[in-house]
């Protein structure tokens, strides 16, 4: 069978041209925006990339040993998948909002876009990267050298040389980076690599699946058959759980573990989260990837069984799937079982490698380049190649690393105990993941020590061991503990002993790890940008709701409810009906917007959030790419911008209002005044004219008749002379009133004796009393009275009441009472009369302007100016005193005032 | 997708947990008819129902 190895070796590079041309094809499509893998279908089948060479050749090695032992790896994975849409559409959501490419970028972005939880993850993710590509190495490297060794027997499965795992590695490093590394696309789907991934996991499926039913129906009569057989050969209790060597906590956490590991591993991230082309996949792909899981496992047992019966070992197992066709000469059945199996490893070291390559472009390596300044790679235009550059050393490093691995410690491990180390390293990323998207309480520093605290937890309780399996470090360190520390055992830490060291691992590092993630977050404060972050992230599904933006190509719709949530309904719905109007046909919102619609609605948006958001929001609708944290976080910024700003506008707007109020209450008084003015103006007018009026009568009558008579002449002259007087006075009293009101009187301000005053205002109204024969009164105290004001205007407005009173008393028999009393602090002058008095409802009335008493019981005429009182209540009141109008005790009435008492000389001065 | 079918998938998910699991597990592991253990047949008949179940209820929902 010499031809057995060439064959199969030129099947295998046919079968990776194949893959090449594949991962053309569908990029050609992409570009061409007619996708072949947008669909739930090629989905589920991107994510069966899970199943790698452990799941091919592993699984039957466990199997063998274990029996349904290896169930757990894919039960968790189910579970997962039934928590697709409750938990892992949550993460989608937010990787699409906000251009997540990788699972250090979701932690960084998360993290208030730190550059250290970047770096950390992706150390860890090329850490936990290792051990698994080591595997896929290491099972192909097994295939081939079983190919090629087939003719002696089974005695070859052990005789594996170094040699071929190297060339595998060389190989497998060169097509990766031919094959991940072909143009940047860190932002873009690798959608022609889904699709290449997506054939290999149909091609493992159905290579495993002849392989299963060859041994179960070629090599025996059917599963009963083989059950009978096992039973015969005492393999029974590899269907029992005791056959496990398990224990109930190892197979929960296993099975957790799997769980978990089907998102973190890097490839599992990269492709349920960064190459999902639409949420919606998730839906189908909740029942079709546990189904998936659920069919390449269905023979696993019987190949194992099979094996087993047929004569081989436990040991061996691991190769059973290419084994049993070549031991029983299916020659081409073996070719495909291989083809399965190069699949199996080569989609999982394609993708692994690319994500982690990345990772270390994007989070680890770039960020450090571009802060050197000695670089100058900031304002390099063009970086592309050295980003290419650096990938390609990533996807060496990392397989290199595999290979290391492979051959200090692969050796001497089972396909499986390699697999299960990936899983719990990568399981370090849970609790920040989980807790990032559920609380927003945790920050920077609890991720930082959680996942650092995990990790060396891991490399400790897990990798430690195996380094110790493989011989490169004492039993000892093991068995007794480092110094001999019993507590410290790796696989026994602190006593926790009895567990499967993978388990034990998982417990402790996961336990320490979400410990230390939630007590440093409630210990230390996160930044500000952290906050937003968090909030950003845990409340995504309310800031974004806007599931069709993620589309490829701009739908009229998005743009439609872009417009509607920067611009508002109907200011939106205004646009469109003229772009409408425009083309002549409504819009569809699912059809394609051109370049036109396009530049309008980035126009629209400029004018509501500025250009550069508006231009990260179109572009997110056009493009396909989503908006990243830099410029939502520029968003953020404007529209906090455009709030303040409406803000002040409002503030500005209320001002207004206040004031256009306050003139328009000046408005009305002044309008008042105007009024009261005008009233004044044509009384006094009126006033005025009376006396001119008798004055030019009387003086016609005296020029007219020069022959009148002396007395009667002297009669005239005497009223022309008394109505003059009056308008002298009438003038005098507008001129004070006026002077008064306006506040131009020239106050005479000086500290007085007020009884010293009411005496000369006494005096000067002799000649009115006596005129009038009105028997006077006065009741003014000896003692000192002591006022501050201006002595000339009190004399006035004492000999105004004094004259006031005469006017109304009868005569004869009139009687008029002056009264000087202290009060408290005032004092009060009182003017009472036995005239007709005031009624009540005119008390108040006698003080406004030309309101005159009628029944000047003498002349029935008036003969005041009408002013009087108004201005003896502007002069009191001036002083701080007050006037009013009561009844008198002489039956008239009593004119009142008061004024302070100056206590000492206080200074009233104004 | 409505909030009742992915709440209902949720439970389904805690359902599996437990049927995956000990207790569970150790009662199956004390049935083995003629002496051929159970605990295989029944992983797998449990899987393909918990598989089944999630298709209908995912499935069901475009219809409506």
């Amino acid at each position: 069978m010499g031809w057995l190895a060439p064959t199969a070796i030129l099947v295998s590079l046919l079968y990776l041209g194949l893959l090449f041309a594949l991962a053309s094809w569908g990029d050609r499509r992409a570009e061409a925006g007619r996708s072949v893998i947008a669909n739930p279908y090629v989905y589920t089948l991107s994510l069966a990339v899970y199943c790698t060479a452990w799941t091919y050749f592993g699984s039957v090695g466990v199997a063998a040993a274990q029996g349904v032992g290896f169930l757990p790896v894919y039960l968790g994975p189910t579970l997962l998948a039934l928590l697709f849409l409750g938990f892992v559409r949550k993460i989608l959501v937010i990787a699409k909002a906000y251009g997540i490419t990788s699972i250090a970028d979701f932690a960084s972005a998360r993290y208030g876009k730190s550059g250290v939880v970047a770096g950390l993850v992706t150390i860890v993710a090329l850490v936990g990267s290792i051990p698994y590509i080591s595997l896929q190495l290491k099972a192909v490297a097994t295939g081939v050298g079983l190919l090629i060794a087939h003719g002696g027997g089974r005695d070859v499965l052990a005789g594996m040389g170094a040699d071929t795992a190297l060339i595998v590695t060389v190989l497998l490093a060169a097509f990766s980076i031919l094959f991940g590394t072909r143009h940047i696309d860190a932002t873009e789907h690798h959608q022609g690599m889904v699709l290449a991934i997506a054939f290999e996991s149909l091609v493992k499926l159905f290579c495993f699946l002849a392989v299963g039913l060859f041994v179960t129906w070629g090599l025996f009569g059917g599963p009963f058959e083989l059950l009978a057989r096992a039973e015969e050969a005492g393999l029974s209790d590899r269907l029992a759980f005791t056959g496990t060597r398990l224990g109930a906590a190892d197979w929960f956490v296993l099975t957790l573990l799997s769980g978990l590991a089907a998102l973190l591993l890097p490839r599992q991230f990269q492709v349920v989260v960064i190459e999902n082309l639409d949420i919606r996949h998730l839906e189908r792909a909740s029942w079709l990837f546990p189904l998936y899981l659920f069919v390449i496992n269905l023979f696993v047992l019987p190949i194992a069984l099979g094996g087993l019966i047929l004569g081989g070992t436990v040991g061996e197992a691991d190769s059973f799937v290419l084994a049993l066709p070549l031991v029983h000469g299916q020659s081409w059945l073996a070719i495909f079982a291989f083809l399965g199996g190069l699949s199996a490893a080569t989609a999982m070291v394609i993708v692994e490698t690319v994500a982690v390559s990345t990772m270390i472009s994007n989070d680890l390596v770039m960020p450090i380049l571009l802060r050197m300044k000695a670089l100058g790679l900031a304002r390099k235009p063009d970086l592309t190649r050295l980003i290419l550059g650096v990938r390609r050393a990533g996807i060496l490093l990392a397989l290199l690393g595999g290979y290391l691995f492979f051959q200090g410690v692969g050796e001497a491990m089972g396909l499986v105990s390699i697999g299960y180390i990936a899983f719990a390293g990568v399981a370090q990323f849970a609790p920040l993941l989980v807790l990032g998207i559920a609380w927003k309480g945790a920050n920077r520093n609890g991720a930082v020590v959680g996942l650092l605290a995990g990790f060396l937890v891991w490399l400790y309780t897990l990798v430690l061991p195996s380094f110790v399996t493989a011989g490169m470090l004492p039993q000892s360190l093991v068995a007794e503990g480092p110094f001999g520390l019993d507590l410290l055992r790796p696989t026994a830490l602190f006593g926790l002993a009895g567990l499967n060291p993978v388990a034990h691992c998982a417990i402790w590092s996961l336990t320490v790890n979400t410990g230390l993630v939630v007590l440093v977050s409630l210990l230390t404060r996160p930044s500000d940008l952290e906050r937003l972050q968090a909030i950003l992230f845990v409340d995504v599904e309310q800031s974004r709701r806007t599931p069709r933006l993620w589309r490829g190509e701009a739908k009229v719709g998005a743009l439609e409810e872009l417009l509607v949530r920067f611009l508002g309904r109907p200011a939106a719905e205004a646009i469109w009906r003229e772009e409408a109007a425009r083309r002549g046909r409504p819009l569809g919102p699912d059809e394609p917007a051109d370049a036109r619609l396009v530049e309008r609605a980035e126009r629209q948006l400029a004018r509501a959030i500025g250009a550069a958001s508006a231009r990260a929001v179109v572009a997110s609708a056009v493009r396909g790419e989503t908006v990243g944290p830099d410029a939502l976080m520029e968003i953020l910024d404007e529209t906090q911008k455009v709030l303040e700003y409406s803000r002040r506008l409002e503030q500005k707007s209320h001002e207004l209002e206040a004031a256009t109020a306050e003139l328009r209450r000046a408005n009305e008084r002044l309008r008042e005044l105007d009024r009261l003015k005008d009233d004044f103006l044509a009384t006094v007018s009126h006033e005025l004219r009376t006396p001119l009026t008798s004055i030019r009568s009387f003086s016609e009558i005296l020029l007219d008749n020069p022959d009148l008579d002396a007395e009667e002449r002297a009669h005239f002259l005497r009223i022309i002379t008394s109505e003059s007087e009056r308008l002298t006075r009438l003038i005098n009293d507008v001129l004070d009133l006026s002077k008064i009101e306006s506040g131009r009187m020239d106050w005479q301000v000086a500290p007085a004796d007020l009884g010293e005053l009411v005496r000369a205002a006494i005096r000067a109204g002799q000649g009115i009393l006596a005129e009038r024969g009105v028997t006077l009164e006065t009741a003014i105290p000896a003692e000192p009275t002591p006022v501050v004001c201006d002595r000339d205007r009190i004399v006035q407005v004492v000999l105004n009441l004094l004259s006031n009173a005469c006017k109304f008393v009868p005569r004869p028999g009139g009687r008029v009472r002056v009264e000087l009393r202290r009060r408290g602090a005032v004092f009060e002058v009182r003017v009472e009369d036995n005239g007709p008095g005031v009624p009540p409802s005119q008390r108040e009335a006698v003080f406004e302007k030309f309101h005159q008493l009628t029944g000047d019981l003498n002349t029935q005429k008036p003969t005041g100016t009408g002013l009087g009182l108004t201005i003896s209540r502007q002069i009191v009141e001036r002083f701080g005193g007050r006037i009013w109008v009561e009844d008198s005790p002489l039956g008239g009435a009593a004119l009142c005032f008061t004024l302070p008492v100056a206590e000492e000389v206080t200074s009233l001065a104004a | 997708m409505l909030d009742r079918p992915v709440a209902r998938l949720v439970a389904l998910a805690l359902v599996a947990l437990v049927l995956f699991n000990f207790p569970t597990l150790a009662i199956v592991e004390r049935i083995a008819p003629g002496g051929v253990p159970l605990l295989p047949f029944y992983l797998f008949g449990v899987w393909a129902a918990v598989i089944a179940a999630a298709a209908w209820l995912i499935e069901r929902q475009g219809e409506e």
